[in-house]
């Protein structure tokens, strides 16, 4: 059976977050082809189960997301420190993951614990509305969106991202600040 | 293996507590968690806030923008770069199967 051209562009159009995506879990280029590639057979084998007029992108999102899952159930061990594994690849192979400028807000995003960065990728990235992303994940829509939050507060804190200056004298900073110069 | 898939537009906003959201992360209240009663504006008798905004949730507005650009410029470092050809080669392969 030949593909209809019109859900092979959809597909298609979908690789480059698909990747982006893909990277963002495994934290490894080479890797995240892999299970690209792997999404797409499995996606094109039983694009039957796929319903023309739905969501392209979060049917994709969601067969590679369940395949990388499985594929971490498989290896008992990378399930127990997935997060610890995910910190150090980024750690031994920072040229696999991109560019140098990322490298701080990467490195913050590898300490997140693995559901938390996944959500907040999903909603505050790929641009998936909380539904579509509770619905890739396979749970409700207040888990994403607490895992969202928890991420968020969890990586200002990392980064230390400090707009103190623009706000009031009430900021602790700014008190310790002003109680500064003892001589 | 069954593949979950085919998501129902339908039940879209079918959960209430979310139909006023935005998908963009600055659009959310960091204490979203919190009950509603909770946030509720107390207001005087001329209908003035009687309590403004926190510094510290203005704070964490601007936080979460700056977030949420890192992580779309991270994102969309990888999404310039378009489909890798061994990509496009396959799905084309497999989609002129018969």
């Amino acid at each position: 059976m030949k593909l209809d051209p019109t859900i092979r562009d959809q597909v298609l159009s979908t690789v480059p977050s698909l990747r982006a995506f893909a990277i963002s879990l495994c934290g490894n280029i080479d890797r995240a082809d892999d299970l690209v590639q792997e999404t797409l057979l499995r996606a094109l084998s039983h694009i039957d189960s796929f319903e023309p007029g739905t969501n392209m992108p979060a049917w994709l999102f969601t067969i590679l997301r369940n395949l990388f899952r499985s594929e971490y159930r498989k290896r008992r061990r990378e399930v127990e420190d997935a997060d610890g594994r995910y910190a150090e690849t980024l750690k031994s192979h920072p040229e696999q993951t991109g560019r140098v400028e990322f490298e701080e807000f990467r490195t913050a995003l590898a300490k997140l614990p693995a559901d938390q960065r996944e959500a907040l990728i999903l909603v505050g990235a790929s641009g998936f509305s909380y539904e579509d992303a509770a619905g890739i994940c396979g749970c409700a829509v207040g888990t994403i969106k607490s895992r969202v939050n928890r991420a968020r507060t969890r990586l200002a804190d990392l980064l230390a991202i400090d707009s103190v200056d623009d706000f009031g004298p009430d900021r602790p900073t700014r008190a310790v600040l002003a109680g500064g110069g003892r001589n | 293996m069954r593949i979950k898939g085919g998501f129902d537009m339908g039940e879209r906003g079918k959960n209430g507590e979310m139909k006023h959201r935005r998908t963009n992360l600055e659009a959310v209240e960091p204490e979203s968690d919190k009950p509603a009663s909770d946030k509720a504006e107390i207001r005087d008798s001329m209908g003035a806030p009687v309590n403004p905004p926190k510094p510290e949730a203005r704070l964490g507005r601007e936080v979460q923008a700056k977030i949420g650009q890192q992580l779309r410029a991270m994102y969309d470092d990888v999404v310039n770069q378009g489909v890798p050809e061994h990509i496009s080669d396959l799905v084309r392969r497999l989609s002129d199967q018969d």
